[in-house]
């Protein structure tokens, strides 16, 4: 595996939403705008570059059986680390994106990179899976958050292009469900 | 029916009519409906139908020919039945661009996403009302005063529906007698004066197309009348524990959509059970889900959440309540 | 590559390491944070202050005064311009709302106007009852300038002078309820010397 895949293959080959379909709950909760997708992605990316870094330079030190709460430690400092910035220099969308911050702790997609790659691989190779990974993601949340903000709200990271009201149901939990739907639905055609 | 070779979902006892037949029947049983709404709400009413079946027959031809790239199915009429059913649940002072997203979207998403007729879990033009209730909330709670709006459509004058009235006097804290000089009266609503959808306010002219569905044999008794039933016993109940608090059992099945979604929306073959206790079973959960959003929920009217709710019932109801396989007894070790 | 044996002492000792490494670099980020997060959370006070009132130059986040009422608590923000009262912000609620409780900040001037109404939190059905706030609609406009002396806090259907939002009256209801229970709090004494 060459240094370039492992760094690319998140964005579009192993999209982790788009493909691997991990990490829902973030992926529809927080995605009512483009920003907040953008937010949400870019906090998971630091966690999981983080996680995936250090998970590769202790992982050959820790006994199997503590594996899984060895790694969760880990992932919670990174969270908290994100939480306590956040709040204080983003302050607005810390507030937009609420309880999930804490919430990427459970994110499947920072453990299962964890489990899945960083504790086989070596540390520049886990650093370049854990960017592109997180840089999946963030795509992916950001497209998704665009669509529902464009025809939810009529607007692009906050600049509105429409007056009044839009299809209103995007912006709301059943449209995060046929936004997604529709976007990996395309996504596969696509591949093919 | 062309002699083609068709692979499709269950059911498979055909009775020798043809989907265009029955829609044929279907459209003709909304006619009565269709004459009263462009009595009472005249051109709106029309405008709205008009455009409404336009574009779903628009859309499932575009979408079989340029996107799914088959064989245009619109001559079998559904299309023409569902943009039917979606103008009957809205308002007839609608703007047309809504008419023509709810259109995209009951053909679009709610039937040709799932791989078009017979594959839909649930009925295009409910989920449709739905997805435009929730998105455009301001305009499909705009209920044109019927008689006065006949000559107008974007402005028409606007009035609450009955079950608007009656769920914001009771939040207010009001009783049902201090309600009551704002609502029409029983034989009113029966005829249909009142403000609601544009297909759903004459229970009469409703009940005259059940009767040629009957007639015809396109639909059977069991899933209206448990409905009705469920509905009629359950606000009943309520009704005698606390008059004052609580609608009587009549006005609750003259009200909303009780009558078309019972008779049309939710007897829609492809969502809802094959067999007849599936049905009764299927009915039953319709008309207590309706009475507990009515009474105990966020919007005055649950009739369209409560069959949309029971669709997704409908394969676990036929697992089972199975009918008898063609020709064959059931044995019961498998 | 061989992990280590997984032994109870083995076991205790990482899990051990793992979390003493991790509460100490917490511990850092926290004390760095402290007062960036002290700072932010002040400013928000201020900022949701300052849209409701005008210009004033204390920190009426030290100076708050909880009042309790029936069903929850006002907190009143006096704001002083060098010295001289311009006017106090009122965090008030009602639990009226369609979809539960609104939170709303209402600034007063000294004579008892209200000058801007900002809505803190709420509930409401997204298109209907949350054009309460002033980014969705005009609806809360209409309060600016007006004393509840002389301006009828109801909507008017109910025999207010208060135009409720299209299709939302129950919204509009709980609005007029969260403003007026600020008002009789302020009247009742809230208003600071």
């Amino acid at each position: 595996m060459s240094k370039l895949y492992n760094l690319t293959k998140g964005i579009l080959k192993e999209n982790p939403i788009f493909v691997i379909v991990l990490g829902m709950c973030p992926t529809l909760a927080t995605t009512s705008s483009a920003m907040n997708g953008l937010g949400m992605g870019l906090a998971t990316t630091f966690v999981l570059f983080g996680s995936n870094t250090v998970i590769s330079l202790i992982a050959r030190y820790i006994p199997d059986k503590v594996r899984i709460p060895s790694y969760i430690v880990v992932i919670a400092t990174f969270v908290t680390i994100v939480d306590l910035v956040m709040q204080a220099y983003a302050q607005s969308l810390y507030e937009k994106l609420g309880i999930f911050i804490p919430l990427i702790v459970v994110n499947c997609i920072v453990l299962g990179r964890a489990e899945a790659f960083a504790n086989k691989n070596g540390v520049v190779d886990s650093m370049l899976d854990g960017i592109g990974m997180g840089l999946g993601f963030t795509f992916a949340l950001t497209l998704l958050g665009s669509v529902r903000e464009i025809l939810g709200a009529g607007s692009w990271f906050d600049h509105k292009f429409i007056q009044g009201d839009a299809i209103l149901v995007f912006i709301l939990s059943p449209g995060a469900f046929i936004a997604l739907a529709y976007l990996i639905a395309i996504f596969n055609r696509l591949k093919k | 029916m062309d002699s083609k070779l068709v692979v499709s979902p269950s059911p498979h006892v055909h009775s020798g009519e043809s989907t265009s037949r029955l829609m044929f029947n279907v459209v003709l049983a909304l006619m009565p409906a269709f004459a009263v709404s462009l009595y009472y709400f005249g051109i709106g009413a029309l405008f709205v139908t008009l455009l409404s079946v336009l574009s779903c027959v628009l859309f499932e031809y575009l979408i079989q020919k340029f996107i799914l790239k088959v064989q245009p199915t619109i001559t079998d009429g559904s299309a023409i039945v569902t943009g039917l059913l979606l103008a009957f649940n809205v308002p007839s002072n609608l703007p047309w661009y809504i008419v023509v997203i709810g259109s995209l979207f009951a053909i679009g998403v709610a039937k040709m996403s799932f791989g078009g007729l017979g594959s839909n879990p649930f009925n295009p033009a409910l989920a449709a009302r739905v997805f435009m209730l929730i998105s455009f909330p301001v305009q499909m709670t705009s209920w044109p005063l019927p008689i006065e709006s006949r000559l107008k459509y974007i402005d028409a004058v606007t009035g609450p529906t009955p079950l608007a009235i009656l769920k914001e006097g009771l939040k207010k804290g009001d009783t049902i007698s201090q309600i009551a000089d704002q609502i029409p009266s029983h034989l009113q609503l029966f005829m249909g004066v009142m403000g609601g959808s544009l297909g759903e306010i004459s229970a009469l002219a409703l009940l005259i197309g059940f009767a040629w569905l009957l007639y015809k044999k396109v639909i059977t008794w069991h899933i209206p009348i448990s409905i009705f039933t469920t509905i009629f016993i359950f606000t009943g109940i309520l009704w005698l524990v606390n008059p004052e608090k609580n609608a009587d059992p009549i006005f609750h099945l003259l009200t909303g959509g009780v009558m078309i979604g019972a008779i049309y929306m939710a007897t829609d073959y492809v969502t809802s059970p094959m067999h007849p206790k599936g049905m009764i079973l299927f009915g039953i959960g319709i008309g207590l889900l309706t009475v507990i959003i009515r009474v105990w929920g966020a919007y005055p009217e649950g009739v369209s959440f409560a069959i949309l709710i029971m669709n997704a019932f409908v394969p676990l109801i036929n697992r089972y309540v199975k009918p008898k396989r063609f020709g064959e007894e059931v044995k019961r070790n498998g | 590559m061989a992990n280590m044996e997984s032994n109870f002492k083995n076991m205790t000792a990482t899990l051990l390491i793992i979390s003493l490494v991790a509460s100490a670099a917490l511990g850092l980020v926290y004390q760095s944070t402290k007062e960036p997060i002290a700072l932010a959370q002040q400013a928000k006070i201020n900022n949701a202050i300052k849209a409701v009132l005008p210009e004033f130059d204390n920190q009426p986040g030290n100076e708050a005064k909880t009042v309790p009422v029936e069903g929850g608590e006002l907190i009143f923000y006096p704001a002083t311009k060098q010295g001289q009262p311009v006017g106090t912000a009122v965090k008030t609620f009602s639990n009226n709302g369609f979809g539960g409780r609104i939170e709303l900040m209402v600034g007063f001037l000294p004579d008892g106007t209200i000058n801007k109404v900002a809505v803190i939190s709420h509930k409401e059905t997204p298109g209907l009852g949350d054009k309460m706030d002033p980014k969705k609609s005009n609806f809360s406009l209409q309060f600016e300038g007006k004393n509840p002396e002389t301006f009828k806090l109801k909507v008017k259907k109910d025999g207010g002078d208060v135009d409720a939002i299209t299709a939302s009256t129950i919204s509009s209801r709980a609005y007029c309820d969260a403003v007026t229970r600020a008002y009789n709090a302020l009247k009742e004494g809230g208003k600071h010397e």
